[in-house]
């Protein structure tokens, strides 16, 4: 039975959605148009259960032999009769009723146990928290339907308490919800604020807390009812129902053993126990569809909205060309080793329009050059590094322009980009724990890596391997060859990304803040490591930071980024010289105190706030 | 890993105990109940006292549930109060039946949720949206009511399967193949329908990994990627809704059992049930909870297998 299905992981996506008042969880229903439809079906179904005492036509027991296994239709039974003459549609409204409250039981007996455990666990913590998470856990692991069989012993036909059992086997899944969401709002700032501010628990809880946990409590509600409703027609399909009374899985029973006289009578009862469940079902999920929808910021675009921007972007003139600032303080060769030219770079924002995040960036890498991208978060300095390796998120949207390696467009060439991967440009990643794969050593993936761009053999990858490890600064190359990632320090991770990102012998390296992620010290072995390897074997290398400490270390050119434009380009030297941007002044202003520059710029610019 | 497995076989055997106890407990602290469910609704006060004596149901729960805990230890799990016959020999006969239903099935529900999973989580387009459409409906519709459907099919229209009845195993196996294709069929809806979807949802995770991105970028072919490096990173999540399956696939069988006329250990529960024949409720359970702690523990042994940092917590 789906008792324990409901625990799983997907019931709990509720519990990461946002929070909303009751109006908008029916108004979020009434809005999809399968929400609308359950709530129509749902509806008919509690009027037809409901309305069974007035509107049914006989008497759930009145028995007319003439009309047994009658065909629907035929007689004086609307849907025909039972094997014991009994009116099958009677039997049905009655039993519906009793089904929908019985699953109100399990509604009230869970909400009740699991919702108020898990509020007093998840807020006070302790002692509570530790016993009731552990005996939720015991509940879990025990095999509730066969368990609320065997008690079927003491408790006898009974389904109200049967069900009131199963609803306490089931309360679990609202107290780890509820405890979840609970633990997570009593961790926000405004909890902090409101219990500084001398408000009780009570009226913490009611406010902040009970807004948190209701739209999750109520998508968590509608499986339970299903479930409930499953699990007492499968009771009852057992024959551990009540006998005496018409119930949707004691009539399944009769008609199933009655298939091959009657078949057609599996047919209401099964199509009630399915059309109810369902749509309990289809409820839960159209809020939790909406929340998500309402909640999340990704958006897909309408294909025709797609081609449409897509048609704007490519006739509309190319980039109003580069600046002169820009193409002056160029510079260099005229064969850039990267070239990057014009590019736009988008998000859909919603499903018609979209969010430049990269808007006509020009950038030309030289042999040997490392090329310094700086710029606060959010300004399109990743989002350009991505482009160059074709590893952007699955909804950016490349509008226009140009990577160019050595004159050959990636961005219209993907397996050409693809086939550049590892053996002509490397990747430093930004945060080291994060990029390596848990679930192999350090020895085996950078073998694995290796060998996907060079024909070598295992051996010679792992004797080449070990040297590039004791290359890039570790001490024991064997010992964290044989590691697992976990088993290795942040700046030993990042040694071993950069020789990840070395082996293939590339000539061209995109490093997205290759030493954000670590210490004061390490960062400065590591810089001294790139520009060791850059120098050792001339490598192009474009440098992301927001770090114009950084900057100053190790670049030779430099481009500010800013709103995903480029503001400013020139040598490190002149950049920090005399800075021409005002965002730049400011960048070098903020970083002054603190971070030593080159050489030639001791006397560094007195300017900035 | 020696000392991993010891600890996993540990809490299977703390599990085990708690949950016949707790069990044991909710049914035996009402002789009289139960005497009166052997005996029928008709017998007198009297009858109903003597009943509870003869069966020793008089004596404190706890002192019965160690005196049962003490029989178990030596291979004996009390005798039918109908038929007198051994709980044990009554079980040897009927787990071979349970047994190939479930392992059959959970067979299948893995292979099949793994392919599907991933190619949705990979493919995404139509096979996403079609998988999204039916693990809704699938896991929301009771799988008896889907064995009902078969029945009535196959039975009634296309005798293509053996509606009802099972074979042994030694007895004949195309035979018994054949008598399990229907029952699997009913749990595998659900089921796959359940654990695809989460499958998914776990590799689609794993997808979105740092790791992943930096692997593509030293150029490895994407089959790698998938099916050796997020594949067995996915295998975590997946295990866990694998154990999760198990627990309710116990509960799922007993009745596709009925409507199969499968005579397993679904049945026999049931039918004891309803009699109040306690011991064979009992050993009923027992087997339930053996089934699903040997399972949960041969997760945790691939599960450390697959993931290194498992093996330590």
């Amino acid at each position: 039975m789906s008792v324990e299905n409901l625990t799983t992981p997907a019931a709990a996506v509720a519990a990461e959605e946002a929070s909303t008042d009751k109006k908008s969880v029916l108004r979020l229903i009434l809005k999809t148009p399968v929400g609308l439809a359950s709530s129509i079906v749902l509806l008919a179904i509690v009027i037809f259960g409901a309305s069974a005492p007035w509107l049914a036509p006989f008497d759930p027991g009145f028995t007319d032999l003439a009309q047994t296994n009658a065909p629907p239709f035929s007689g004086s039974f609307p849907l025909g009769g039972d094997a014991s003459g009994r009116d099958i549609l009677s039997r049905l409204m009655f039993a519906t009723g009793s089904t929908l409250i019985a699953a109100c039981v399990v509604l009230v007996v869970s909400l009740l146990l699991g919702a108020s455990a898990g509020l007093v666990a998840g807020y006070y913590g302790g002692w509570f928290d530790s016993v009731a998470s552990w005996v939720a856990d015991v509940i879990l692991a025990l095999p509730g339907f066969a368990l609320l069989i065997a008690l079927y012993a003491v408790i006898g036909p009974n389904i109200l308490v049967a069900m009131a059992v199963f609803g306490v086997l089931i309360a679990p899944s609202y107290f780890r919800l509820v405890r979840a969401l609970v633990v997570n709002v009593r961790n926000e700032l405004y909890v902090d604020a409101a219990k500084v501010s001398g408000l009780s628990d009570f009226r913490i809880i009611s406010r902040h807390v009970l807004r948190a946990v209701r739209a999750p409590i109520i998508i968590q509600s509608s499986f339970v009812l299903g479930a409930g409703i499953g699990i007492q027609a499968g009771l009852e399909f057992l024959g551990l129902g009540d006998p005496t009374r018409p119930s949707w899985g004691g009539m399944l029973r009769e008609a199933f053993n009655n298939i091959y006289l009657a078949g057609i009578n599996v047919l209401w009862p099964a199509l009630l126990v399915t059309v109810t469940i369902l749509v309990f079902a289809l409820l839960g999920n159209s809020i939790r569809d909406g929340l998500h929808a309402a909640g999340s910021r990704s958006h897909t675009l309408k294909a025709q909205a797609l081609h449409q921007i897509q048609r704007d972007y490519t006739s509309s003139t190319p980039a109003p060309s580069r600046d002169a600032v820009t193409t002056a303080a160029q510079g260099g060769g005229a064969d850039p080793h990267l070239s990057i030219t014009d590019l736009v770079i988008g998000y859909p924002s919603s499903a018609t329009t979209i969010t430049e995040v990269v808007r006509g960036v020009n950038l030309d890498v030289q042999r040997g050059e490392i090329h310094g991208l700086v710029g606060e978060s959010g300004s399109g300095k990743s989002q350009t590094a991505f482009s160059v390796l074709g590893i952007l998120p699955k909804q950016a949207l490349v509008l226009r322009g140009q990577v160019l390696y050595h004159g050959k467009n990636l961005l219209t060439d993907p397996g050409l980009q693809k086939s550049l991967l590892g053996k002509k440009i490397g990747y430093i990643p930004q945060e080291p724990m994060s990029n390596l794969d848990p679930t192999f050593t350090i020895g085996k993936q950078l073998v694995y890596g290796l060998r996907a761009v060079k024909d070598i053999s295992r051996q010679q990858a792992k004797a080449d391997l070990l040297k590039l490890l004791a290359r890039v600064g570790i001490n024991d190359p064997e010992r964290t060859f044989n590691s697992y990632p976990h088993q290795i320090s942040g700046g030993m991770a990042q040694r071993v990304l950069i020789a990840g990102a070395i082996a293939g012998d590339p000539e061209f390296i995109i490093a997205d803040e290759p030493t954000t992620a670590l210490d004061v010290t390490v960062q400065a072995e590591v810089l001294e490591l790139l520009r060791e390897l850059q120098r050792e074997r001339q490598i192009g290398m474009i440098l992301v930071t927001h770090n114009l400490g950084v900057v100053a270390d190790i670049c030779d050119r430099v481009s500010v980024m800013q709103h995903g434009r480029i503001v400013e380009s020139n040598s490190a030297a002149e950049l920090f010289a005399s800075p021409q941007h005002e965002y730049t002044r400011m960048l070098l202003g903020a970083t002054l105190d603190g971070s030593t520059l080159r050489d030639p710029l001791t006397s560094s610019p007195a300017q900035g706030a | 890993m020696l000392q991993f497995l010891l600890r996993k076989i540990l809490s299977g055997l703390v599990l085990t105990i708690v949950v016949t106890a707790v069990t044991f407990m909710l049914i035996f602290n009402n002789g009289t109940a139960i005497a009166r469910q052997v005996l029928g609704q008709n017998a007198t006060a009297e009858q109903v006292a003597a009943k509870v004596q003869q069966l020793g149901l008089d004596q404190p729960v706890l002192l019965q549930y160690f005196k049962w805990l003490g029989n178990l230890l030596q291979g004996d799990l009390g005798v039918s109060y109908f038929t007198n016959e051994a709980v044990t020999s009554v079980l040897a006969t009927r787990i071979p039946v349970t047994l190939s239903l479930v392992l059959v099935s959970l067979f299948f529900t893995m292979l099949i949720s793994v392919i599907v999973g991933v190619a949705a989580a990979v493919r995404g387009g139509w096979l996403d949206s079609t998988l999204q459409f039916v693990s809704v409906a699938g896991a929301a519709i009771p799988n008896f009511v889907i064995a009902i459907g078969l029945v009535f099919m196959f039975a009634l229209t296309i005798p293509l399967f053996p509606a009802t009845g099972y074979v042994a195993f030694d007895y004949d196996t195309a035979a018994w193949a054949r008598s399990l294709v229907l029952p699997v069929l009913a749990v595998l809806i659900g089921a796959v329908a359940n654990s695809a979807q989460q499958f998914r949802g776990a590799m689609l995770d794993v997808l979105g990994q740092d790791y992943i991105r930096t692997l593509r970028t030293r150029g490895i072919p994407d089959r790698h990627i998938i099916f050796r490096h997020a594949l067995r990173n996915a295998a975590s999540p997946g295990l866990t809704i694998l154990s999760l399956q198990t627990i309710a696939l116990m509960g799922g069988v007993i009745v596709i059992e009925q409507v199969f006329a499968l005579p397993g250990m679904g049945v026999l529960i049931g039918s004891a049930a309803l009699q109040g024949d306690i011991p064979a409720v009992m050993g009923d359970v027992l087997f339930i909870v053996i089934v699903v702690v040997v399972v949960n523990i041969i997760v945790d042994l691939v599960n450390g297998w697959v993931n290194p940092k498992a093996r330590i917590s």
